[in-house]
């Protein structure tokens, strides 16, 4: 992993051609919640002509629904929800002017190819990590959809948030390459019954190494 | 026959879709730290420790380890000896969960109706699974299941030709097309057998095994490690950043099916696995 890049929203196109596929970076500033009937609705809007309760233009969506705040707390447990959900939405949203997109698992070649036609990033946090990454946001107020209940769109303001980018504008792919670095063909694999309640894997060094 | 008051069963519901939520369990934490140790990506390892410490925030400050704090699956046993009184059953646990819900902080994540998706704001209902037994104890555990996982889940009715073989490519495939959408770590629930409705409530009933305890017919639990090493293989690794371990275990649970057939489903659970259980 390359060193940890500090980034401050909102995006513009420098930072965003700045990041790479597997860098680790830190987010400060205003960012906005929206996930599945958020971005039917923001869609639904842009079909009318209307304008968006919050100017995404350079911004970033972190796909989360909160649990509810405990007293004293900002906001409660918040971490990524699944992305793909959004992915139908998504190019329109970039071609307004959407510049990143926080969550996690995989986009679609649409989303990817209007991330490299629009300078897009799209970052994933630490998928039920939700409580450590509350620790991030200091202030969520409520923006519209409120009927949404989790869903409602929120602006948020947060303090060195961790998350590493996965899709870059220069079509890198954080998953794919990792998996690619990592996999490993049947030959090299036992399923030695040695350690039942382990992690259940283990390289065979060599062949016949107490391995079937 | 022995009375007992639903009351109870409200109560007891209601504290531990609290407890689930917040507290990770002993075979998750343990699994986690082996997992830590294993790992050989320096990305995933950052992923996974940055999980443990979320276990321990969650525990320490009582807030839910995910804001996704899941459909509440409750299975119920009920033994026969038991009379309950004082109210509706189902009502009851519905009421337990509303309230636990509400007391815990917790995110009320379900929709009245699954195309007009008005949310019903109290996480009601909850899924309920009842089984009758010998007894005059009544075992409750709670469940609760995030929408990530629960959607990279699947049901096939394979031909009986398709065999041994054909089951664990099936799984391992799948999992390999999951990716990093059900937030890995996972554990792998795996249903063979009964029909198109037992088969995914087996691959459910597998997710509530401690984490890595083998089957106890060696024939199945020497299939979930050769399951769980081909999708150790696969390089996905936690949160899908690459790495040596994407699934914590692998769990099969089986049923007698019919000549014609050979149900499979695959129910995926998150890294956040919770379920409780407690015998009244």
């Amino acid at each position: 992993m390359s060193e940890i890049k500090r980034i401050t929203t909102p995006l513009t196109d420098a930072i965003v051609e700045g990041l790479h596929a597997g860098d680790s970076v830190l987010i400060t500033g205003v960012i906005y919640t929206g996930r599945d009937l958020a971005h039917a609705r923001l869609i639904e809007a842009l079909d009318r002509g209307e304008t968006l309760p919050a100017d995404l233009r350079g911004q970033i969506i972190y796909y989360v629904g909160p649990a509810p705040a405990k007293p004293g707390y900002a906001i409660g447990p918040a971490g990524p929800t699944t992305s793909y959900r959004m992915d139908a939405y998504t190019p329109r949203l970039l071609d307004y002017g959407l510049k990143g997109m926080i969550g996690k698992g995989n986009r679609t070649p649409e989303v990817i190819e209007s991330m490299k036609k629009n300078k897009a990033v799209y970052f994933a946090a630490i998928g039920g990590a939700a409580a450590v990454i509350a620790k991030c946001i200091k202030k969520a107020d409520m923006v519209a959809y409120e009927d949404l209940g989790p869903e409602a769109l929120q602006r948020l303001e947060v303090v060195d948030m961790p998350a590493t980018v996965v899709n870059d504008c220069h079509g890198n792919d954080l998953y794919v390459e990792g998996m690619a670095r990592y996999a490993r063909t049947a030959a090299h694999v036992c399923s030695c019954p040695t350690r039942p309640v382990s992690a259940g894997y283990h390289l065979s060094p060599r062949q016949g190494d107490g391995c079937r | 026959m022995r009375e007992l008051s639903v009351q109870e069963i409200t109560e007891a519901v209601s504290k531990m879709c609290i407890s689930a939520n917040c507290q990770a369990s002993e075979d998750l934490v343990r699994a986690t730290e082996q997992t830590i140790a294993d790992e050989q990506s320096p990305a995933a390892k950052d992923a996974l420790l940055t999980i443990r410490e979320n276990q321990r925030v969650a525990a320490a400050e009582q807030i839910a380890m995910c804001q996704d704090t899941g459909l509440a699956v409750i299975f119920l046993e009920i033994g026969q000896e038991v009379h309950l009184t004082g109210g509706d059953l189902e009502e009851a646990i519905h009421a337990g969960v509303r309230k636990g819900y509400a007391d815990g902080y917790l995110r009320k994540s379900v929709v009245a109706d699954p195309l007009r998706r008005k949310n019903t704001g109290d996480n009601t209902p909850a899924i309920i699974h009842t089984r009758m037994v010998p007894g005059d104890k009544v075992v409750i555990t709670v469940a609760p299941k995030g929408g990530g996982s629960e959607n990279m889940s699947t049901v096939k009715m394979f031909p009986p030709s398709a065999g041994r073989e054909g089951i664990i490519r099936f799984v391992v495939d799948w999992v390999k097309q999951a990716g990093a959408n059900p937030c890995p770590p996972t554990v792998v629930g795996v249903g063979i057998g009964g029909t198109f409705e037992k088969v995914a409530y087996l691959a459910k009933r597998a997710l509530l095994r401690p984490i890595g305890q083998p089957h106890t017919d060696a024939y199945y639990a020497e299939m979930e490690q050769e399951i769980l090493a081909k999708i150790n293989a696969l390089g996905i690794g936690a949160q899908g950043f690459g790495g040596t371990i994407t699934s914590f275990a692998v769990h099969i649970e089986v049923h007698p099916c019919h000549i014609a057939s050979l149900p499979l489903a695959v129910n995926l659970n998150c890294h956040v696995s919770r379920h409780e259980t407690v015998r009244i």
